[in-house]
Order: C-alpha cells, then sequence, then structure tokens
C-alpha cells in the first residue's frame, strides 16, 4: 500500500471521533458507550490506583510462562514426529483428536486439577497452545530437503547434529507460523480463563469492573487488553521478520 | 503377484491402523487404569467408565441432545453470519479503493487483538441471550474469513479475469463465475480457520452467560463441584469438535474436486 502510514490509520480515528460523538451527542446512552474520553480517564486512574498493572503483570506472567512451555515442548514434539516414524504412529492420532477440540472446554478442567491460581491458567495455555506449536513444526520438518539431509550426512554429521543444523531451520517458517497462532490463542485462552475463574488478572479485573457498574474502566481494560495482543502480534512479526532474513538470501 | 502386492499393501495398511487406533486405546484404558490405581481422587479424575455413564445418562434424559443441538446453533448461525459476511466484506474490499481504504487498517488492528475480551460489552449491550452469543462468535470468526478472501482474490490470475471480461462476462458473472472459484479454496482455508475459533468462542460465551449448552452445563457441573459431569461434557465437546472439523474437511474435499489440490490439506 503506497498510502502514506499517517493517512493509513485515518479511518481508525474516524471511528474514535464516531465513538466520541455517539454518546456525547446521546446518540447512545453513555452507559452502553462511554465517550472515549472518559475510557481514557478511567485508564489513567487505574493506572494510578495500581489496580492495572499488577493484574496485567499477573496476565502476562501466566501467557509467558504457558506459551514458553508450548513453544519448548511442542516444537521437540514436531520435529521428532516428523523424524522419526514410530513417533508419529504413535502421536498423530492424539493430535487429530486433540486439535479440533475447543480449547475453552478444558478451562473447568484445568481448575479441577490445579485450583483457581496461577497453575491452572499456565496449563490451560500449556495445553492449548501446544498443539498449533507441533503441528507447525512437524510439517515444516517434514518439508525439509532431502538432499539437504544426505548431504550433511555424507559429510559425517550425526543424528543429533542432522536434526539440529538441518532439519530444525528448514522447519523454521512454519513453526514459527504455528507460534503465531499460539500466540494469539494464548490471549484468547488466558482472558477467558480470567473472566470465568480466578481471583486476579485483566480479565478478572474486566468481570470485576463491569459486576461494579464502572464501565468506563470496563472499556479501558478491554481495549488494554486488545492493543496488548495486538502489540504482542505485531511485535512477534517484526522478530519473525528478522529471525528469517537468511531465507530472503 | 499383484494380487499379493495388494495383499500385502492391505496388511501394511491395517498395521498402521492397528497401531494408530492402538494410541487412543492405550490413552483411554490409561485413564481408567489410572483414575482406579488410588494414585488420585474420583473428584480429579474420575475413571472413564463413571464418565461415559453420566454421557449415556444425559443421552437418555435429552440433556445431551438440547445442549448439543443449542451450543451448535449459536456456533454455526454465527459461523455462517460470518462466512457471508466475511467473504462479501472481503470482495468489497478487493473491488472499492475507498473501502480498502477504510477497512485495511480496521482489519489489520482488529485480526490479531483477543477479541474474546469485548465480551463484556457485548453482553451490557445485547444483554446475555443468544443474540450476544451469535454477535460474539461472529466478531470473532469473521476477521479470518475477511484476509482469507483477500488473499485468495489477490492470487487470481489477472489472464482469467481479462479472459472472462474479452468473452463478454459482465462484472458479476465475472465475480460469481471465475473470481470466487478461483479464489475458493483459500476462502475454504479461512472458514476452516474460522470453524473451531466460532466453536471456541460459542462454548467460552456459554460458560460466561449461562443459558445451558455444552459449555453452559460443564460449567454448571463445576460450579457444583461434579468433575463427572466436568469430565461427560469435555467428552461430548471434544466428539462434536472432532465431527465438525472433519465434516468440513469432508466438504472441502467435495467442493474442490475440480481443482488441483490432490487431497486434503495438511492439518496433522
Amino acid at each position: 500500500m503506497t498510502v502514506a502510514p499517517v493517512l493509513r490509520y485515518v479511518p481508525l480515528l474516524l471511528l474514535a471521533l464516531c465513538w466520541e460523538a455517539a454518546s456525547r451527542l446521546h446518540v447512545a446512552s453513555s452507559l452502553a458507550l462511554p465517550p472515549l474520553t472518559s475510557v481514557a480517564q478511567a485508564w489513567i486512574e487505574l493506572i494510578e490506583d495500581g489496580e492495572l498493572l499488577p493484574n496485567a503483570m499477573a496476565s502476562l506472567y501466566r501467557c509467558a510462562v504457558g506459551l514458553g512451555l508450548s513453544i519448548l515442548l511442542g516444537s521437540i514434539l514436531g520435529i521428532f514426529m516428523a523424524w522419526w516414524r514410530p513417533v508419529n504412529i504413535v502421536v498423530a492420532p492424539l493430535v487429530e483428536i486433540f486439535y479440533p477440540l475447543p480449547k475453552s472446554a478444558l478451562i473447568p478442567v484445568t481448575v479441577i486439577w490445579l485450583g483457581f491460581g496461577d497453575a491452572s491458567k499456565i496449563l490451560l495455555i500449556f495445553l492449548g497452545c501446544m498443539l498449533p506449536v507441533t503441528i507447525g513444526a512437524f510439517n515444516g520438518a517434514r518439508g525439509s530437503d532431502r538432499a539437504l539431509v544426505w548431504s550433511a550426512r555424507g559429510m559425517g554429521a550425526g543424528e543429533f547434529r542432522v536434526l539440529w543444523d538441518v532439519v530444525t531451520p528448514s522447519a523454521m517458517p512454519e513453526l514459527l507460523n504455528g507460534i503465531r497462532t499460539a500466540l494469539a490463542l494464548s490471549f484468547i485462552l488466558l482472558v477467558s480463563s480470567e473472566m470465568i475463574v480466578s481471583q486476579e488478572g485483566l480479565g478478572h479485573l474486566i468481570g470485576v469492573l463491569g459486576a461494579n457498574g464502572s464501565y468506563e474502566g470496563m472499556f479501558a481494560v478491554v481495549l488494554t487488553v486488545a492493543f496488548i495482543g495486538y502489540g504482542a502480534d505485531r511485535a512477534y512479526q517484526a522478530i519473525v521478520r528478522r529471525a528469517l532474513r537468511w531465507q530472503l538470501q | 503377484m499383484s494380487a499379493s502386492a495388494s495383499l500385502a499393501r492391505v496388511v501394511a495398511t491395517s498395521g498402521v491402523l492397528l497401531a494408530r487406533s492402538s494410541a487412543i486405546i492405550v490413552l483411554l484404558a490409561g485413564w481408567e487404569l489410572f483414575a482406579r490405581s488410588g494414585k488420585v481422587t474420583m473428584f480429579v479424575l474420575p475413571p472413564l467408565s463413571a464418565v461415559v455413564e453420566r454421557v449415556w445418562a444425559d443421552a437418555i434424559g435429552g440433556d445431551l441432545l438440547r445442549n448439543t443441538l443449542l451450543t451448535l446453533y449459536r456456533a454455526l448461525a454465527g459461523f455462517l453470519i460470518a462466512a457471508v459476511a466475511g467473504v462479501a466484506l472481503g470482495v468489497l474490499i478487493m473491488r472499492s479503493k475507498i473501502s480498502r481504504w477504510f477497512f485495511d487498517p480496521i482489519i489489520s488492528v482488529g485480526f490479531p487483538m483477543p477479541k474474546i475480551a469485548f465480551l463484556p460489552i457485548i453482553v451490557l449491550w445485547f444483554g446475555v441471550y443468544d443474540l450476544s452469543k451469535i454477535s460474539m462468535v461472529v466478531f470473532d470468526a469473521v476477521f479470518p474469513i475477511v484476509t482469507a478472501t483477500i488473499i485468495g482474490i489477490q492470487g487470481v490470475e489477472r489472464e482469467l479475469i481479462w479472459s472472462a471480461r474479452g468473452m463478454g462476462a459482465s462484472d458479476r458473472e465475472a465475480i460469481w463465475q471465475v473470481v470466487l472459484p478461483a479464489a475458493l479454496p483459500r476462502i475454504l482455508t479461512g472458514l476452516q480457520v474460522a470453524l473451531p475459533i466460532a466453536l471456541i468462542v460459542a462454548i467460552v460465551s456459554e460458560m460466561t452467560m449461562g443459558g445451558y449448552g455444552l459449555g453452559g452445563a460443564m460449567l454448571t457441573a463445576s460450579r457444583f463441584s461434579n468433575s463427572r459431569g466436568v469430565f461427560a461434557a469435555l467428552l461430548e465437546i471434544t466428539v462434536v469438535g472432532y465431527v465438525l472439523v472433519k465434516g468440513m474437511a469432508l466438504l472441502r474435499r467435495r467442493l474442490l474436486v475440480w481443482h488441483a489440490e490432490a487431497d486434503s490439506p495438511a492439518t496433522a
């Protein structure tokens, strides 16, 4: 797109203006749609009260640990599935059954296992994000060039050497795509599990503010969550572009 | 000779089939044995047989059918609305410069957002009944469909459109008979991404807003610390998800028999 970057985001600005106008001019009730400026004010108040940051840290901690574990184990499992046929025969049917499972159904199960705290959210995010990562790694590693593998072997590389130096890099693009899916999924699972059962975190804060009727604050936290998710995706994309620069050469 | 070769193939494939299903059988047997071993309480992991009994009771009592139909209705109604709206919006964006200028930033910002966070706002606007559940599903499922439609249309060969135009096709004919069929594989991929999302969102909104459905039943069981009920719902939801996703893959194969895409997309 050749439009200047500032011009590009004008539509979003227009939407924001419409929002502000709609509630200021009483087109929509200010309860259902508090003006954007009061939402911004509520956001600043939430930060000053020390409500937003601790809850955000709690949420991000859960997300980071769960996602980190799923990336680590998922990519190892996926690459082994592609590399070693017996692993594939055992794991593939399990993946096939659990892949279509709507991961939100695991929320009450993880609560039964680990209670209301951090551990149940981390387990939920780990279980939910593991499969996209595994499938990405599997598809990527399966597509790795046989000739490269043979020539590495011919030059005397051991099995693990080949896995690490040839198969893993060529699995990278698909793996990174899978991780992007997992990243989006981790936020969905985090927020929904926090809205349903928890004692802290951004989803919990949204629920509390909504129940107390302070809708400005609720809108503020909802937008915060939305933009954290957006920012995480953008940051991830930027990192991936750097990491995959060798591919373009 | 060919008979023995095909016999060998049958033996080999049935061997693989056996190995594949054995993983699942081992998992289920492991569940039953582990739950009965006394290392965990009945609450943490009820034995599979008890869970199946509960599913059976749900099925006979009619709860299973009612909850499954409710969840399917919410997920699929939202999914269908999102599919129609998403494809239409994608076509619109590709056809007019103004709509592209307007929607492009909204979609690129909205797509990666965790839209489930907007759930309390949707509740505030539309209440806790089906309207808000279906709206939430539409809101979440529409983004992958729009982006897939745009990518699909971008990938259509210009020569195809030119030759259709050259043969006298009108704008509308060119879209319906050339552009959309040629973009169909991508669009279907978008739908295949959106369908599980629709189901996830339907279940989460049932969990937060109540109103029966598989998600609602699961949360009610969880509130009463009825772990057999929770695991029964998990089993039911797993089956529903599996059937839906498989059905979508079948539909894809049906719709794309004419396409070069030899077999089903590599998902697993």
